[in-house]
């Protein structure tokens, strides 16, 4: 598919994707100011605030934003998940440049002007207001470009929080290898980022004494950048507003893998048709959804058994499936008031996956048959595998692997990366559509290594109770799915690039469901 | 009430100033009499810009006080009391985001009077400076010449009527032609007005035009307070320097 027709066929999500960017953008840079410009001034009437509250506010912009959306998650009022955390975090992006800004600007200040507004008999607040802050205002806009250009990229990393805008396409292209996604988010992204640099570059030349200005052409033009705020701050709170009222609804999470977001795809459909509103927090990051979900703001998010049990509960793996799932179900009630669905009929495990022709020719059926090899070949794993209890760390262990390099990425990344020999061996999931079409091999996990990872449906047991057509869908899709049948769905989204909504439909309706 | 203390509206009363363990003013005692223009002259560092700042407390008396109209600066409420002075400093320190009319107008403005009559105000001041009102007052600072901006800052000392002037070196950025015809200017608008002024000068020539009085200043210690006849036949060394560098101009010409 081209990317003109890409963008032909998704034009109206696009749209609706970079107003949501707009909107985080802008009212994080709002906030920023309201925060920040008073917080500079603060610090040129108390000298020795500045040092500490610029080296907080430094650090803050030096943290990876995906590590700090980490640490606001667990926090309350401010964390949990969607809008609210980005904002928080887009804010203290936002922070530094504005309050660096606005201290410089106002030092800088000609020291004879100043002395001049004091030696006049204004007060302390009307040199501030009437002389500081005006003749600042040049350096203090800069600082607000600086922190909105930041905002733009930054907020890209928001769509791991569940909190939308252009990250949603560049995520999405990233885990489904569609350079259309990729391409539209990151084009659309630098776009939104030129043109704030240009307007808010226009506004700053507004506040330059140095030019000679005519009088009648500065008012005009003070008079429209009123007015465009204006729209903006409008428009961007009926946006909010927009919002915030929605009724009660159900909070559809999953995790930011195709398969989750299908499975919970699916949950959502039927819902829907069952006229509950849903509301689709899809593709969080790590352990993100079952914090969300403690923590009251997702009611349901698809997980796999062996991945409660060992990333979740921190039990040693076992390999027997009943046992697996009746303790995770037990110990959720117990723990979290979370219920776990009947299982839906298939697996997804850790897949160690190696070349066809590297299999053929080096004769590799099991893990341990791979095992000699280890010390030449490079390995690909994504930053779950590497992370999780049940995952690489004890995995070498037990088939007593060394491995001449192991990479970290992208799980999506890897099946390209083995397929292209930039690896020999990754860690993939043994229900992606892949693994077929790019002609890899599944080693067998011979010493039942990994604990079985039964796909089931873990909800809120307060939401179970407010929301009676979730327990009707839960029953209905118990071992609703085969593995094959699974592989078949994620193949027609990863392999055939077509939209999930759609596929989830077609399978609903032909499924009766 | 004494003669002097009617006359006098400013006196500095065994006034010293220091500034982090530096002593700027040591020991100053000056009254400054109503109508007059005292010129404070001095070497740069010897105190005397420090001398006005006393006046409107931009700074205050370490030891000793100042008073103004016999109240002492520190019991001023400071707004009220630099409302009631007229400032003028080198190139005019102009608010460079106000157009003419609002720099001239401002401390009219700031005590609040009715817009009308601040209009009127600039007008008549502009053309007091002897600049146009219809050609200036919607102008910018930066589209000025020095010696313009330096007449707008005595414009806007002058606006709210204050009964007091105090001037650093006003005329100290501009070239020796037009600071000539300022000062001529200045020294008529002040008597014509009846103001008081102190100004401050490292230029004896402009002291020897514009004073009633001169004080010379070094190190922060007033070393005489002469009209400018005593000050010509004075045998104090210092002012004989002065007078010799005076001569070597002369020389030049």
């Amino acid at each position: 598919m081209s990317f003109w027709h890409f963008l032909q066929l998704n034009w109206s999500e696009l749209l609706s994707l970079v107003q949501q960017h707009v909107v985080l953008v802008f009212i994080a840079i709002l906030v920023a100011v309201v925060i920040g410009v008073p917080t500079g001034v603060l610090l040129t009437r108390y000298r020795s605030l500045r040092g500490p509250v610029l080296g907080i506010a430094n650090v803050m912009q030096t943290i990876p934003s995906l590590a700090l959306f980490g640490f606001l998650i667990p926090l309350p009022f401010i964390g949990g998940i969607g809008t609210r955390t980005a904002l928080v975090a887009l804010v203290l992006y936002s922070l530094l440049p504005i309050i660096r800004n606005t201290v410089t600007g106002i030092l800088g200040v000609d020291p004879n002007v100043r002395e001049a507004a004091v030696a006049m008999g204004m007060t302390s607040s009307q040199v501030l207001r009437q002389v500081e802050l005006p003749l600042a205002m040049g350096v203090i806009v800069t600082g607000i470009r600086v922190a909105t250009v930041i905002a733009v990229g930054v907020t890209t990393i928001a769509a791991a929080v569940g909190a939308g805008g252009l990250g949603v396409y560049i995520f999405r292209g990233l885990r489904q290898y569609d350079n259309n996604l990729l391409l539209a988010g990151a084009l659309s992204a630098a776009l939104l980022a030129l043109a704030a640099d240009f307007f808010l570059g226009l506004l700053q030349r507004q506040f330059s004494f140095e030019a000679k200005r005519s009088v009648a052409g500065s008012t005009t033009r003070k008079l429209l950048l009123a007015a465009g705020v204006l729209i903006l701050v409008i428009g961007g709170f009926a946006l909010w507003r927009g919002r915030a009222t929605s009724e009660a609804r159900v909070s559809v999470g999953s995790k930011d893998f195709t398969e989750s977001a299908l499975l919970a795809e699916i949950v959502a459909q039927m819902l829907e048709a069952r006229r509950v509103s849903v509301e689709r927090r899809f593709e969080l990051g790590g352990n993100l959804p079952h914090e969300a979900m403690v923590a009251g703001t997702l009611d349901l998010y698809p997980e796999y058994t062996g991945t409660s049990y060992t990333a979740i509960l921190h039990h040693t793996p076992i390999s027997d499936p009943r046992a697996v799932y009746e303790q995770v179900k037990q110990e959720y009630a117990a723990k979290f008031n979370v219920a776990v669905s009947e299982p839906l009929g298939f697996e997804n495990t850790f897949a160690m996956l190696v070349r066809g022709d590297d299999a053929r020719r080096l004769n590799l059926k099991t893990i341990s048959d791979a095992a000699p090899q280890a010390p030449q070949w490079r390995a690909g794993f994504g930053q779950d595998f590497m992370s999780r209890a049940d995952g690489y760390p004890g995995f070498s262990k037990a088939y007593g692997l060394k491995f001449a390099e192991v990479r970290e990425m992208d799980l999506s990344l890897t099946y390209i990366a083995l397929s292209s020999k930039q690896v020999d061996l990754v860690a993939g999931n043994s229900t992606e559509g892949r693994i077929a079409t790019l002609d890899l091999f599944q080693l067998a996990d011979d010493r039942h290594y990994f604990p079985p990872y039964e796909a089931v449906y873990l909800v809120r047991q307060d939401s179970l109770m407010r929301v009676p057509a979730l327990q009707e869908v839960m029953t209905k899709l118990a071992n609703g799915i085969s593995t094959d049948e699974m592989r078949r769905l994620n193949y027609e989204i990863d392999g055939n690039k077509r939209d999930p909504k759609e596929v989830v439909k077609e399978w609903i309706a032909k499924r009766g469901l | 009430m004494s003669d002097v203390a009617h006359r006098a509206i400013v006196e500095f009363d065994n006034v010293s100033f220091s500034l982090s363990g530096t002593n700027i003013i040591t020991d100053l005692n000056l009254i400054v009499e109503r109508g007059e223009t005292l010129v404070l002259l001095g070497e740069s560092g010897c105190g005397k810009t420090t001398t006005l700042k006393l006046v409107n407390r931009l700074f205050e008396p370490s030891a000793g006080e100042v008073r103004v109209e016999g109240k002492t600066t520190t019991s001023w409420d400071p707004i009220e009391l630099r409302r009631r002075i007229g400032y003028v400093i080198q190139e005019g320190g102009l608010f460079p985001h106000f157009t003419i009319a609002r720099n001239v107008g401002l401390v009219p403005a700031l005590a609040g009077w009715e817009q009308q009559r601040i209009d009127e105000r600039v007008r008549e001041l502009l053309s007091l400076v002897g600049l146009d009102p219809d050609r200036f007052a919607e102008r910018y600072p930066r589209e000025l010449s020095g010696g313009q901006r330096q007449r707008i800052g005595v414009a806007r000392a002058l606006a709210a009527d204050p009964p007091l002037l105090l001037l650093d070196e006003p005329f100290g950025a501009l070239d020796p032609l037009t600071r000539a015809s300022l000062q001529r200017e200045f020294a008529d608008v002040a008597t014509r007005l009846g103001k008081t002024a102190i100004l401050v000068t490292h230029d004896v020539r402009e002291a020897l035009i514009l004073a009633r009085r001169i004080g010379l200043m070094h190190k922060g210690r007033l070393l005489l307070l002469e009209t400018p006849e005593q000050f010509l036949a004075s045998d104090h060394p210092q002012v004989r320097a002065y007078l010799e560098t005076l001569e070597l101009k002369g020389d030049d010409r």
